[in-house]
């Protein structure tokens, strides 16, 4: 797992919060740093993909991780 | 910022099951980039009361799943609307889904304009000091103004 610069906890939150959550913490961090994201909803794992290709706000990683899912994205 | 993407709803139901369509998909567009714009018409202004207080019923929808089989004589009895309503509310809390009160905070705070229909106001009585602040209010030719320029538009 890559380092990260910032952390955001979105498990137990259903759509649309964890993007909504992403998108808010994104919003305070600076470009090119990386936030991790980790998110117990399974729609969320489709949802950063089409979130990522929409902002332009890079998705370098998707994983699972003891039943949860966890992302790396990369701030444009 | 003209090729900003633009999204215009009209929510015209003013229940606690249909309030979140048009609420989770305002804020998830602002969230994705969108300028987006909710016209509140009929029911749907119920959904901008300062204080909301939405209701959810199975009456006249036989797609609601029920925990059990119910006639729907039963369903109509007093009190059944309430207390489906907060057992809706509990299921929601459960599941992480986010209340309609935080859904439209969100939404305000991405800047999604709010527009109430101006005639449901005139024709129910409506009074605007019960509205949240910062909405604004106009008619069918204001909703197109917008409505014309959007790429997604959609009737909820």
């Amino acid at each position: 797992m890559a380092n990260f610069d910032q952390e955001l906890d979105a498990s137990g939150l259903n759509c649309p919060l964890p993007i909504l959550r992403a998108k808010k913490t994104l919003g305070s961090m600076e470009t090119g740093q990386i936030l991790r994201i980790v998110a117990t909803d399974p729609g969320s794992v489709k949802d950063f993909e089409a979130f990522s290709k929409q902002t332009g706000n890079e998705l370098m990683e998707s994983g699972e991780e003891g039943g949860k899912f966890t992302f790396l994205i990369k701030k444009a | 910022m003209s090729d900003q993407k633009k999204l215009a709803i009209i929510a015209t139901k003013g229940t606690l099951d249909w309030a979140y369509p048009p609420f989770i998909l305002a804020s998830t567009a602002a969230a994705l980039g969108y300028e987006t714009q909710i016209f509140f018409t009929f029911y749907g202004l119920k959904l901008l009361d300062k204080k909301l207080d939405l209701q959810v019923t199975s009456l006249g929808n036989p797609g609601m799943p029920m925990p059990m089989p119910m006639p729907v004589l039963v369903q109509a009895l007093p009190g059944m609307q309430s207390m489906m309503t907060s057992m809706m509310k509990q299921k929601m809390k459960s599941k992480g889904v986010a209340s309609v009160e935080d859904l439209r905070d969100l939404c305000l705070e991405a800047e999604v304009k709010m527009v109430a229909c101006q005639m449901t106001v005139d024709l129910f009585e409506m009074d605007p000091k019960n509205f949240i602040d910062g909405i604004e209010f106009g008619g069918a030719a204001t909703f197109f103004e917008f409505a014309g320029e959007s790429d997604i538009c959609l009737y909820v």
